[in-house]
């Protein structure tokens, strides 16, 4: 497929179907949507169009549909695997005029929104009523909840509360045919049919367009600690977080840091942590007060018997606030090491936690790259982050291999290659690895199924060609030579 | 893609002026966004963002796209108030970036923006309408008498106004007589025991319309346990030069005042304006080329302080503070004294240690007022929006004081009383002014 231009005429039907002042085209604005949090992407599209309703999308979807324009819905464009970039040009869809809290439903616990509802003005909202949206994805001061429901995104409440598939109870979508469906509701059980809600959450903007959700919502818990723990070997933390979970405690939050990441997030964040250790394990339990008292020293007791240097329960509410505001800015601190970071996503049964991160720095000093690691331990999910420079692309051809051997080492664990980033453009010719050839060949066929001409979301998920496993030249897929070619 | 000789000349004057290792810093991420006012006000637009404004500095650089309106408008549009700053984990340093680019621009295109404004609100705006061209008149008579004209055409003054005249009369201070400023002393004993030695930045705009807040700042300093030195030839700071891209003379003022602070070795170099402090702060910047200037300003950076910091440091607050009526007062953050110098806590401790005055927390007191130095006349409509939403929040607070570090600031809030007809229950003060008016110490002999 080949970027098309835009002729005059159907850029004022863009305009007919949604106001003059939300169809953008000028090439500051067009650049300004060309790119996403994933380094190395860029490609811009050819107008940038914002529907005020779901009407509005019919209408665009019906006459892009007509003219084979690819359409890139697009909330805040904080995924990190190249999910919002227009590498085939045709439209940017936003959702800003579609930012919403339709309705709480105290009744029936759900509240309804509109895609654009950033996700933590949501979260904010439904406390506000005693009541609680627990996946909180890092990024959850700048992504919208459309965003979350398109990559699944998980947070540092995941391990005990679940991730965003879990709170879509149903949703408004618009197909590639203009057609649009109705999921799910309001309903605790709804065995009718095809579970379509599940099918949408996670598509990555490839199969509908959301212009509504319907979320569950749980109590708010009545209490809650938090603690961190220091520790002088990587691998007593990672044995902790083992340790923890099957002693049958599911903590709110089991989050993890190497050395190097709590060096660049004191570095910002200013609050005291020690730069000295190897790793930190931030710790919280949520629940009945006593029974979170009691968990928590027991927790705090297995940190101490794997040798903890030092852990140490928040004093307050506010406390607890900026150790985890300090954690979620792991990933943009580190970028203060290096031109380029690049993240990946790497997910192992929990169980693995420990041989993972081994791997890992086994793969980091094969390959002489630096690798900082970061992640949601208790879900078995590492961040394990590449500090590189794009310029460099002898090192850059290193990272790919570690990249390739670390999703490699993480499939043969039983893992996955994304655990809750998505696969994007990014990750799309690894995806075969882990789902197979068959795997892949049902999801082409819902695809196209659903949407034959690939205007939804074009280039994402669905590679071009798969990696060939572990062993890796470079060939015209590596990013940096895509680069270049499209910018 | 084809561009222009002045396009070419600004791609070529960004890759000389800005390293690409500091637009690389962002890993685009979009935490900067919910903090920057633009991005907020424009309904998420991407293009008056953060991270979009660093995008549009890589593209033109790498000759993606060339610097064209839209470009220019996305950065006109930038409040320069860096709130973006702090709200970046990685560290990335905007507001310098911002500078050479707006440098580089003025640079190649030559007319100044200050100038090319002005002209565009005597065109475009005042003459059009009779009677905001009678008013303009009346303001300048008003400038002409009092002798401050010279001295607020020189600093590009005139940009403060707003493009709706509105209240602008109100707003104004009663300018002091120029007099009284020149037979001021250059050295003041400290009130009791000598604590510290300090120079005091008096700043252009400051001294000739704020006279009574600076000498009010020298008595507290006094109070306080400071020797305050005035040294006679310092000269304005440069910020509004360097912020409209007037770099080169901010240069030469820098110097002069680096000269003539450091000659007086003090403990501290003082001010009381958030702008003017923060761009003292920053003249490490200025030197990127100059390696010898560089490290006598960072020295002098070291001894920048501003008024809050030092008071709270000498430990104003034993002087049993004590407001004389009951009062609720709350505080605007001067964004440049918050993002860039990073004094946060140190004026709300202040006013929090005043018996009876009730301080509230402004809602959202961290994002700029729309004032931004010369932004409420470039971008009034922008500035305007900002303000307006600002003043709905500040009326939450139900305080009868808002109190401001900075005098642009101080201008803006009084417009937003004025605006939204509050004029007759609220006042917005400078802090020193507030302490001097309203609180009563019980002060050491
Ligand atoms: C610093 C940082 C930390 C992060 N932390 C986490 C984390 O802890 N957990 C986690 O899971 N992720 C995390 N992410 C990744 C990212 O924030 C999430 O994937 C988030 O859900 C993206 O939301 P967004 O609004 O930015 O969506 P975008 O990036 O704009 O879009 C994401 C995908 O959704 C599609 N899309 C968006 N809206 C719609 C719609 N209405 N209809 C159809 N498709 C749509 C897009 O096409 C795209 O494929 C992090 C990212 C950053 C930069
Ligand atoms: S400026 Fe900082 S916070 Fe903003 S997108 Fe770039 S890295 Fe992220
Ligand atoms: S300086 Fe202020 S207005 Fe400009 S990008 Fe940063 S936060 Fe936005």
């Amino acid at each position: 497929m080949k970027a098309i231009k835009l002729s005059s005429k159907i850029l004022s039907l863009f305009k007919r179907i949604v106001g003059e002042e939300n169809v953008q085209i000028s090439l500051a604005q067009r650049l300004a949507y060309s790119y996403d949090a994933t380094a190395m992407y860029q490609s811009m599209p050819e107008a940038v169009v914002s529907p005020r309703n779901t009407k509005e999308v019919v209408e665009i979807v019906r006459l892009c549909n007509s003219q084979k324009i690819p359409i890139v819905p697009r909330g805040s464009g904080t995924n990190l695997a190249a999910g919002t970039v227009p590498t085939f040009g045709g439209i940017v869809l936003l959702f800003k005029n579609m930012n919403r809290i339709l309705e709480l439903d105290e009744e029936n616990l759900t509240l309804t929104v509109q895609p654009g509802v950033i996700t933590k003005d949501l979260i904010e909202h439904v406390e506000k009523f005693g009541l609680f949206y627990p996946p909180d994805p890092s990024s959850m001061k700048i992504s919208t909840i459309g965003g979350n429901i398109n990559e699944n995104s998980g947070g540092l409440r995941g391990l005990k509360y679940g991730v965003t598939r879990d709170y879509v109870s149903g949703l408004e979508v618009v197909l590639p045919n203009g057609d649009v469906v109705r999921t799910g509701g309001k309903l605790a059980k709804d065995v009718a049919g095809y579970d379509l809600t599940s099918l949408f959450v996670g598509s990555e903007g490839t199969l509908g367009i959301v212009t509504e959700a319907t979320l569950s919502l749980v109590p708010l818990p009545e209490y809650k600690e938090t603690m961190i723990a220091y520790y002088d070997s990587l691998e007593h933390a990672a044995e902790t977080v083992s340790q923890i979970i099957a002693s049958k405690i599911i903590p709110t939050t089991l989050e993890f840091m190497d050395q190097a990441t709590i060096e660049v997030v004191e570095d910002f964040a200013k609050i005291g942590l020690p730069t000295d250790v190897e790793a930190i394990l931030l710790i919280e339990q949520d629940g009945p007060q006593s029974i979170v008292q009691q968990e928590m020293q027991q927790m705090e007791k297995i940190c101490q018997q794997n040798r903890a240097r030092k852990v140490i329960l928040a004093s307050n509410q506010e406390e607890a606030e900026e150790l985890r505001t300090a954690r979620r800015a792991a990933l943009s601190a580190l970028a203060r090491k290096s031109p380029t970071t690049i993240l990946e996503d790497a997910t192992v049964p929990r169980s693995k936690i420990a041989e993972m991160v081994r791997e890992i720095g086994k793969i980091a000093s094969k390959y002489n790259v630096k690798i900082c690691t970061f992640g949601h331990a208790g879900d078995g999910n590492l961040h394990p982050t590449c500090l590189t420079d794009a310029r460099n692309h002898d090192e850059m051809e290193r990272v790919e291999q570690a990249f390739a051997e670390i999703f490699q080492v993480s499939i043969e664990l039983g893992g996955t290659i994304t655990g809750e980033h998505g696969v994007g453009e990014m990750k799309a010719p690894y995806l075969e690895w882990k789902l197979g050839r068959e795997g892949i060949e049902v999801m082409k066929k819902i695809k196209d199924s659903i949407d034959p001409y690939h205007l939804f979301n074009p280039g994402k998920i669905f590679a071009k060609s798969t990696k060939k496993r572990v062993v890796v030249e470079s060939d015209t897929n590596s990013h940096t030579a895509k680069d270049q070619a499209r910018v | 893609m084809t561009q222009t000789v002045t396009q070419q000349k600004i791609r070529q004057g960004f890759k000389d002026a800005i390293q690409e290792e500091s637009l690389l810093d962002c890993m685009r991420c979009g935490f900067c966004l919910p903090s920057c006012p633009t991005y907020v006000h424009t309904n998420y637009d991407e293009t008056h963002s953060p991270r979009g404004r660093i995008a549009l500095m890589k593209a033109v650089r790498e000759g993606l796209i060339p610097w064209d309106d839209d470009v220019e408008h996305s950065f006109n549009v930038c409040l320069g108030c860096r709130a973006c700053e702090p709200a970046c984990p990685a560290g990335v340093q905007y507001g310098h970036m911002l500078e050479s680019a707006r440098a580089v621009v003025k640079e190649v295109k030559k007319t100044g923006i200050i100038e090319k404004t002005v002209r565009n609100v005597a065109f475009n705006h005042l003459f059009q309408d009779q009677k905001k061209l009678s008013r303009a008149t009346n303001l300048l008579h008003y400038y002409q008498r009092t002798g401050v004209q010279k001295i607020a055409r020189k600093i590009g003054f005139l940009s403060l106004f707003p493009e709706q005249m509105r209240g602008m009369e109100k707003i104004l201070p009663t300018v002091p007589n120029q007099k009284d400023l020149k037979e001021r002393g250059t050295y003041f004993s400290a009130i009791g025991e000598t604590k510290a030695t300090v120079a005091f930045f008096t700043g252009c705009l400051m001294d000739t319309l704020f006279t009574e807040t600076n000498n009010s700042t020298i008595k507290f300093l006094q109070h306080a346990g400071c020797a305050v030195y005035i040294p006679k030839d310092q000269a304005c700071c440069g910020a509004l030069h360097a912020h409209s891209g007037e770099k080169k003379s901010a240069i030469t003022l820098a110097k002069r005042n680096i000269e003539a602070f450091e000659s007086l070795s003090v403990d501290f170099v003082v001010n009381n304006a958030g702008g003017c402090g923060a761009f003292l702060h920053d003249y490490p910047y200025l030197f990127e080329q100059e390696s010898n200037w560089q490290s006598r300003a960072k020295v002098f950076q070291q001894k920048v302080t501003d008024i809050s910091t030092i008071l709270s440091k000498l430990e104003f607050s034993n002087f049993k503070l004590k407001a004389k009526v009951p009062v609720v007062i709350t505080y605007q953050d001067s964004c440049h004294l918050r993002n860039v110098t990073k004094v946060i806590s140190e004026p709300r401790k202040l006013l929090k240690s005043i018996e009876n005055a009730y301080f509230v927390e402004l809602d959202g007191a961290d994002q700029c007022c729309g004032s931004a130095g010369i932004y409420n006349l470039l971008q009034s409509e922008m500035s305007m929006k900002i303000l307006d939403d600002k003043m709905e929040k500040v009326k939450d607070t139900k305080a009868t004081v808002v109190i401001t570090s900075n005098p642009g600031c101080l201008l803006q809030m009084k417009l937003g009383i004025e605006r939204s007809g509050l004029s007759s229950q609220m006042e917005s003060m400078h802090i020193v002014d507030f302490l001097s008016d309203y609180v009563s110490f019980e002060m050491s002999e």
